[in-house]
């Protein structure tokens, strides 16, 4: 907070922030539009909006240290963030597309220009990763990338044009739906779900998710019908339904799909919730990645407004009081944690609670809350338009219905692929044109890494659960160079609040740098299982204690990837002489081999 | 603790730690239960009276198969809870070597050597360096409070400042910013300097960081190095909670 910042006049930058107080009451909201206008938040304007919200200026300090997508020291005017996912990433035909636009714009990647015209830099998965390499542009997605299309995004950020005048073609985004199921095959008409529920009665329509079997599709599978039970019997002043829309996970993107194309089921589904549970709030927290839908959206609930589906009395139906707000994200993986969700909600870092109390009891301004995922919701709708019995159809014994995968990496056909639950590996693996493939990574970098010798397994909560993400590795992928990737994701987003996960990722970031550039020896192995076992075990939430598993995996399935990059010497320095020096080079200029020790 | 009659083997109110029967009231924590008897579990960011935070993660114990932090965990009848194994405690072990690499820690030129918990704890398990490469992290110090200093190199981040500024100070001095490997303590005031904030000695968040991230100006080496409070005996025998009241009771004179 004491470096001095940019020379600002007091009145106009109190008159930015005061409008953008106006705008909205979250502080997230708030600092997102002053990021916008201002291109980085001072420590003049931390202290005007805790001054203006009201609130500590270490409150509002500690947010916007918090979140990628806020800075602290200017951004330029053309703020670029290529997505560094391994299956949608910026390296394409051999060529890193982030070095080309970089080397034509005389830009280093992470720092903005010294004319302020742009900053070009990498970012955590944005969920475009059926589209091609893809990018954001003051948070507006491109797609499709090649060298050629980064030539011209170059002239046109060098030329000033306004983004509104780019080739609308650019900003495209597919839905890429190959296969569809339950949900994403039947129609869904608005209003369907609900009035399904006020002629079946609202404790029926429990009693009807409850039997169904539905569990949540965002992660650990708990039960939809069980957690609005208990949300319900909790004591409170008020109660509150939230859906998760982070989609966080590298290689998801399933719930930008529903969002784009059937966000009335998820709406709708939100409300069942509300009347179940007695709530008359609900939010939908939707990533920052995520924001150029948000227009959409809002058109959406407004019409949902008028027809008497969200408001007061909806459906006519006296005391059935219920709407929604979208509050965006900007920038944290730890956000889709529940609890996370719940603080950055409340206007804080997004750092996981301590549990028991859970969210059912105390979630939202410590009241009761019920937090699903938007496929969860989804799903909700059309079972009380449509029975129990017509999703238990679908599935397996412990996973009815069917789960909407996100395919991405070395494949044909990426896309949305809707299954039964019970799906074999090798089934999706046909279906969407996979050939020869070394590995595929399940539920993104915190799920599973599974070997061909395993493409027999299934898709469920028996065997493989998913939230969703399925990014197939080919024979020609380096599987190290994944795990690194994952690797540097968990230490990028850890949350930093406990021990193991916020050094310990880092450490195992270290670790796997050091051996992929092959100065790692048989210790350095060992050591990462170690860790990797520290970590997972020992960590405070789900972040850390699945941040290993992709090296754990890797270790026990595909110990050879290790074992071909070990420095043959045991005593490596564990101090890169060589690397320590650059800082030197760069302040004189120099990259010649004297400046080199090698 | 007699065992009632149709529950041979625990009374309601007691699990065991270790195989030793520890009783514990409604609501208690493991951690409380076990301080109540006498029983010591090693812990960082933890203090009676103040909420508790569960981030260190040194207190962390085995209930059958499952982990849990015991500064967090409701004591449920019944339970058994391992503490003091091997196992734990080189897991323990680790963990105080990531905050010392993390940090930027050179105990013989600290004040605070000798009646450090974190040093305390690194010698109570048997750890004898850091093990791994030091991060070199650049942290700010802040010497701006006529009486207090706050030198970030060896913050740990278990934001006891944090809560015993809110919680017993009734003020609200510090908090945390940032994530992962770069978060940081800041100090709640528009310069972000401790000067500018409302900080006063007597405050428990000026007393209560357990290594010299947070030390009283012009009371340095009052005790003489070897007469420090961990000199004298181990951090399992007297726990870090009275070392923070006799500090408070010292400086208040
Ligand atoms: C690090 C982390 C990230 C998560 N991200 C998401 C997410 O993006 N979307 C989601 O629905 N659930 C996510 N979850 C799971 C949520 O905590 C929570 O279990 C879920 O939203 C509950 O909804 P469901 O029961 O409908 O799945 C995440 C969990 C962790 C630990
Ligand atoms: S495991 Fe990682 S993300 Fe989760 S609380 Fe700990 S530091 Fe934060
Ligand atoms: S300054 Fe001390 S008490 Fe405060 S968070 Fe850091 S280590 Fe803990
Ligand atoms: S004492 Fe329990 S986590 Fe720190």
């Amino acid at each position: 907070m004491n470096s001095v910042g940019r020379t600002e006049r007091t009145e106009p930058l109190n008159v930015t922030v005061a409008g953008a107080c106006a705008q909205s009451r979250h502080l997230l909201e708030v600092l997102c539009i002053l990021q916008q206008q201002l291109l980085h938040l001072s420590d003049q304007t931390v202290c005007a909006v805790s001054e203006h919200l009201g609130l500590p200026v270490g409150q509002v300090e500690s947010v916007v240290e918090f979140y990628s997508f806020l800075y602290k020291t200017p951004r330029g005017k053309y703020h670029i963030l290529f997505s560094n996912c391994p299956s949608c990433g910026f390296r394409q035909d051999g060529r890193n597309l982030l070095h080309v636009l970089c080397d034509r714009l005389h830009v280093v990647a992470g720092e903005t220009r010294a004319d302020g015209l742009v900053s070009v830099d990498e970012t955590s998965c944005i969920g475009m990763c059926d589209q091609g390499a893809a990018l954001l542009v003051n948070g507006i997605p491109i797609t499709r990338l090649d060298s050629v299309k980064i030539m011209r995004v170059a002239e046109r950020v060098e030329t000033e044009v306004a983004l509104s005048d780019w080739p609308a073609e650019w900003f495209r985004v597919e839905d890429n739906i190959r296969r569809s199921g339950l949900l994403l095959k039947n129609g869904f008409a608005a209003g369907a779900g609900i009035r399904a529920a006020l002629a079946r009665g609202f404790d029926a329509t429990l009693a009807e998710i409850t039997r169904s079997g539905l569990r949540g599709r965002g992660g650990a599978g708990f039960s939809a019908g069980i957690k609005w039970a208990l949300c319900r019997e909790a004591q409170g002043t008020a109660h509150y339904v939230l859906c998760n829309a982070d989609e966080g996970e590298p290689g998801t993107f399933k719930d930008r799909v529903l969002l784009h194309s059937h966000a009335d089921a998820v709406f709708e589904g939100m409300t069942l919730c509300a009347a179940v549970i007695g709530a008359k709030q609900g939010f939908l927290y939707l990533r920052g990645e995520y924001r150029y839908l948000l227009p959409q959206l809002q058109t959406m609930l407004t019409h949902r407004r008028e027809v008497g589906l969200l408001g007061n009395h909806i459906l006519g139906q006296r005391g059935f009081d219920f709407d929604i707000e979208i509050v965006v994200g900007a920038g944290a993986y730890i956000c889709g944690e529940e609890s996370a969700l719940i603080e950055s909600l409340e206007g804080k870092r997004g750092v996981p609670r301590n549990r028991p109390p859970f969210p059912v009891t105390h979630g939202y301004l410590g009241q009761p809350t019920v937090v699903n995922n938007v496929e969860t919701f989804a799903a909700a709708a059309h079972i009380s338009l449509r029975s129990s019995a017509w999703f238990r159809a679908a599935g397996t014994e412990k996973s009815m219905g069917s789960k909407i995968l996100s395919v991405s990496g070395d494949c044909s056909a990426p896309g949305i692929y809707e299954y039964p639950f019970g799906v074999t590996m090798r089934q999706v693996l046909d279906d969407c044109g996979a050939r020869d493939v070394q590995a595929v990574q399940i539920g993104g970098p915190s799920g599973t890494l599974i070997g061909s010798a395993e493409f027999h397994r299934t898709l469920g909560f028996e065997d493989l659960p998913t939230g969703g993400s399925f990014m197939v590795f080919g024979h020609e992928r380096d599987l190290l160079a994944m795990i690194v990737n994952f690797a540097h994701f968990f230490a990028h987003e850890s949350c930093g609040f406990c021990t193991p996960c916020r050094v310990g990722t880092t450490l195992l970031k270290n670790g796997l740098d050091r051996i992929a550039n092959g100065h790692g020896t048989q210790y350095d192995v060992d050591e990462m299982k170690r860790l990797g076992i520290l970590v997972k075990q020992r960590s405070h939430c789900g972040l850390g204690q699945t941040a290993a598993n992709s090296v754990l995996d890797c270790l026990h399935r595909f110990p050879h990837v290790f074992e071909q990059r070990l420095a043959q010497d045991s005593h490596e320095p564990c101090f890169d002489l060589d690397a320590a020096l650059e800082e030197a080079r760069r302040i004189t200029h120099r990259d010649d081999a004297a400046a080199h020790l090698d | 603790m007699s065992a009632g009659a149709n529950q041979p083997e625990f009374s309601p109110n007691t699990f065991t730690m270790d195989g030793i029967e520890i009783p514990f009231k409604d609501g208690q924590t493991l951690m409380d239960a076990a301080l109540a008897a006498g029983v010591y579990i090693p812990h960082l960011c933890h203090h009676p009276g103040l909420t508790p935070h569960g981030s260190c993660k040194l207190c962390m114990v085995d209930i059958g198969s499952g982990r849990a932090s015991s500064c967090t965990t409701p004591a449920v009848a019944g339970q058994q809870v391992s503490n003091n194994t091997p196992a734990l405690n080189e897991a323990r072990r680790t963990l105080t070597q990531m905050l010392f690499i993390e940090g930027n820690h050179l105990c013989p030129s600290c004040e605070k050597t000798g009646n450090c918990t974190l040093q305390a704890m690194a010698y109570h398990l048997g750890m004898l360096e850091g093990h791994f490469p030091q991060f070199f992290q650049r942290r700010e110090v802040d010497a701006s409070h006529s009486t207090v200093m706050l030198d970030r190199d060896r913050c740990i981040l278990c934001e006891l400042c944090v809560r015993a500024s809110r919680e017993v100070d009734g003020k609200n001095v510090f908090a945390v910013a940032g994530r992962g490997i770069t978060a940081r303590l800041i100090v709640n005031s528009p310069s972000g300097k401790l000067a500018d904030s409302d900080l006063e000695i007597d405050d428990l968040a000026a007393h209560i960081c357990p290594v010299g991230a947070i030390l009283i100006k012009a009371h340095a080496y009052e005790i003489p190095i070897g007469w420090r409070t961990f000199d004298l005996r181990q951090i399992d025998e007297i726990g870090p909670e009275k070392v923070i009241q006799a500090r408070v009771g010292h400086t208040d004179d």
